[in-house]
């Protein structure tokens, strides 16, 4: 039995060999090089799309807060709406806070540390990107974003922008 | 005057149609002297408007909008190309400019090709200035002129800013004639050796300015945003990145087309595509779908006009191009360990990096089509973008040195571990003596490698010290390119990784230690400029043996009504040390001034790295020595 497989086993491999063998050889190579570009593409668009799901920064108003509730601490997000007019106060170092309203009940007290942009004012538009520390309300921004000019407001601020200035 | 200009843009309109015309048709002469005179007629035109800026004439709308007699002569000047109007213009002379140089410069032996070539550019040329004239005409009148304009964006009065958009442009509207010569070589269905060596130089000339107009917007915004980063992931930054790396993408391939004749469809696509990333980066950044901290001339109407001028462009060409590809195969025959095969990687990989950074970019757009406002930032582009991109630099300096058709695979574990070696030693380094995280010690490693590489590579290739100088301009030109990636990523990984960062609330008189420097506010005095009035703090800023004063400042622009930050940088070696000046805050006490200070590590490394690669670029425009003849049309 043994004997017979192992020759059946050695015509098989020369007839594959001599014949299937260089065709196969060069399908395969195409075939692996096809399935590692395809497997490059594929992991880098899974890569892309798991990013997007989790590292999009995505925008909330105070009031949306509210609605959906505030996402988890540590998560990246962009917070929107009008600086509520005398509620900038300074810390003791260059630390600053101030709140956001959007028109609604809900109102976001900020902190932000860093010069703020140069239209920034009581009153006005600003997105502040940023996060929820665990256990706070306080949200933490690292960058913030005023009128780029007199002409110009953030983009998902225009929406909002028939909320009173108060 | 601005009539006569208005009406030489007309006449352009009717000479870029006739030049379609006579160019389609095959009437290479013709088509050569429509394109001079396109060129001259528009050159006329564009140089009315900039007399009118530069008189200030105010009764011509766009400058009314868009100037001050206050402002800078240099302002007045780079002021035509400071607003949508104006810039559109110079977008037309830059594709006429293309089309003259075409008909001069264009070296096939093909008259039909270079005629079809021609036609192509002035149906673009066309479309472009149909766009100009009737959607977004900078040569209009005012009823009654205003005494005094409404100046230009003071953020874009800056040396830097001045240069960047004819730089940019020149990059984005040179893929127009590489667009065009490829749809020319598709209607003929020869997309070939003698093809791609044509086209290969015009790319170059595309490729070179963008890069370095690309490095020229980063560098202004590095010092006029006072954010202290140079890269911010900003769609109108993506949108002239996209481009950039297709153009990247098809010099590669487009050099296995000119050697072993394969890889044509690919080549071909890649020619097409360059230039409708490069609309669609004008559409991005015109109509304002997307939220940009360089938001610049935005109006939705004319997007919409721009996505239709894609969709024809675009469609048409790939629609030529479903008709010729199949008929496109063939080529020398290779392994996939070849040169060939390593080529095929890199626009593997630059075209998969382009499509996470077009991912990226559009996805805020479709989440909002489902209601959900969201924005895709430097986190996302860490996550794809980078890793993709350390792939293809990790491969670079060994495959380069594979041979055509096939290559020795043996050496690679040489390869892999010298690299191993390298990046366990800066691992190693980066984690005991500088204190920085693994992956960025990784980083470092690959910058080295990379240099290491192109050093390695070129000696391979001489082997002895007197053939250096031998070499053809192109492989000089490669090899600083390929350096000029390492030094770049140096830089970034430095600056990344090793960046400082605070804020301070400084009152007169008092000082503070910030990392190694004795920062000390000396006073804030208000003083005047030309168009602008400023606050400008003076500091003293020393460490041991080392004194500089530093005067950032805060410009109000009254006639724009906007406010601008004017940066302090003081260099020294490769890092920069960066003030930027805020707002006054008073409380209890003395009145305090805050300021962002930044130490920026081997921040000029990022800058010199795209300087060699656009010097790698010019290097390897040159011709071959000694070969004059090399593809020279034929006589006669």
């Amino acid at each position: 039995m043994v004997v017979r497989t192992r020759n059946h086993d050695a015509v098989v491999w020369t007839f594959c060999r001599h014949y299937i063998g260089p065709v196969m050889r060069a399908r395969t190579k195409r075939l692996y090089a096809v399935a590692g570009a395809s497997l490059l593409v594929l992991s880098s668009l899974a890569l892309a799309f798991i990013a997007l799901g989790q590292r999009a920064d995505l925008f909330y108003t105070p009031q949306m807060l509210v609605e959906r509730g505030q996402p988890e601490a540590g998560r990246r997000i962009r917070l929107g709406g009008f600086v509520q007019a005398g509620s900038v106060d300074y810390g003791a170092g260059a630390e600053m806070f101030f709140t956001v309203e959007d028109g609604s009940e809900a109102t976001v007290r900020v902190t932000y540390t860093g010069i703020t942009p140069d239209l920034f004012r009581e009153g006005q538009g600003v997105v502040a990107t940023g996060r929820f520390e665990a256990g706070a309300d306080l949200f933490k921004a690292e960058q913030i974003l005023a009128k780029h000019d007199e002409n110009y407001q953030p983009r998902e601020l225009r929406d909002l922008s028939a909320a009173p200035a108060s | 005057m601005i009539e006569a200009g208005h009406f030489l843009a007309c006449l352009s309109l009717t000479l870029s149609l006739g030049l379609a015309y006579a160019g389609l048709r095959g009437d290479r002469g013709l088509a050569g002297r429509l394109a001079f005179g396109l060129f001259a007629a528009l050159g006329l035109s564009f140089l009315t408007l900039i007399n009118a800026f530069l008189t200030s004439d105010f009764s011509v709308e766009l400058v009314a909008k868009n100037s001050h007699t206050l402002k800078p002569l240099l302002y007045k000047f780079a002021g035509t190309w400071g607003n949508h109007e104006g810039s559109m213009a110079l977008w037309c002379l830059v594709m006429a400019g293309f089309a003259a140089a075409g008909a001069q410069w264009m070296r096939s032996g093909r008259p039909d090709f270079e005629a079809r070539a021609l036609g192509v550019q002035g149906l673009l040329t066309s479309g472009a200035l149909a766009y100009l004239l009737f959607a977004s005409s900078p040569f209009l009148r005012l009823d009654q002129p205003p005494l005094q304009g409404a100046d230009l964006n003071p953020l874009l009065q800056d040396p830097a800013l001045a240069a960047h958009p004819p730089m940019l442009y020149l990059g984005y509207v040179g893929y127009s004639f590489v667009f065009a010569m490829a749809a020319a070589g598709l209607m003929e269905g020869r997309i070939d050796r003698v093809w791609a060596r044509s086209v290969r130089p015009w790319a170059m000339a595309a490729f070179v300015p963008l890069t370095l107009g690309i490095g020229l917007g980063s560098y202004w915004a590095y010092y006029e945003l006072g954010w202290g980063g140079w890269w911010f992931w900003d769609p109108v930054e993506n949108a002239s990145l996209m481009p950039w790396l297709v153009g990247a993408a098809f010099l590669h391939s487009v050099v296995v087309t000119e050697k072993r004749d394969s890889l044509r469809a690919w080549t071909a696509l890649l020619a097409v595509m360059a230039f409708c990333f490069s609309i669609l980066g004008a559409f991005l950044v015109r109509s304002g779908l997307l939220t940009s901290v360089h938001a610049f001339a935005v109006d939705p109407t004319r997007g919409a006009l721009l996505l239709a001028g894609l969709l024809a462009y675009g469609g048409g060409a790939l629609g030529l191009f479903a008709l010729r590809a199949p008929h496109l195969q063939g080529g020398a025959p290779h392994l996939m360990v070849s040169r060939e095969g390593a080529l095929i990687g890199n626009n593997l990989v630059l075209s998969v990096a382009t499509l996470t950074v077009l991912l990226g970019t559009l996805f805020p757009l479709v989440a909002e089509a489902f209601g959900q406002a969201l924005s895709v930032g430097e986190p996302y582009f860490n996550l794809t973008f980078t890793p993709i991109m350390a792939v293809a630099l990790i491969a670079l300096p060994v495959v380069q040195a594979w041979s055509w058709g096939k290559a020795d695979w043996t050496l690679v574990w040489r390869w892999a571990l010298g690299f191993l070696a390298v990046v366990g030693a800066f691992m190693l380094a980066g984690v005991a003596l500088w204190e920085i995280p693994l992956l960025s010690g990784a980083g470092f490693a690959l910058g080295v490698w990379l240099v290491f590489g192109a050093a390695r590579e070129i000696w391979r290739r001489a082997g002895r010290v007197d053939r250096l100088w031998r070499f053809p301009a192109r492989v000089w030109g490669m090899t600083l390119a390929h350096a000029g990636l390492g030094v770049f990523t140096l830089g970034a990984v430095g600056e990344t990784a090793l960046r400082f960062h605070t804020t301070l609330a400084l009152a007169e008189g008092q000082s503070v230690e910030v990392a190694g420097w004795t920062v000390q506010l000396d006073d804030v005095e208000a003083i005047e400029g030309p168009n602008w009035y400023a606050d400008r703090a003076s500091l003293t800023v020393s460490r041991a043996g080392e004194t500089v004063l530093l005067q950032p400042q805060k410009r109000i622009y009254p006639a724009a009504r906007m406010p601008t930050t004017e940066t302090a940088i003081h260099s020294f070696g490769t890092s920069d040390l960066y003030l930027a000046l805020g707002d006054r805050r008073t409380g209890e006490g003395a009145a305090r001034w805050t300021f962002e200070i930044f130490i920026n590590p081997m921040i000029s490394l990022v800058y010199w790295g795209v300087c060699l690669i656009g010097l790698g670029g010019v290097l390897s425009l040159l011709p071959r020595r000694g070969s004059g003849a090399d593809g020279g049309r034929a006589a006669g």
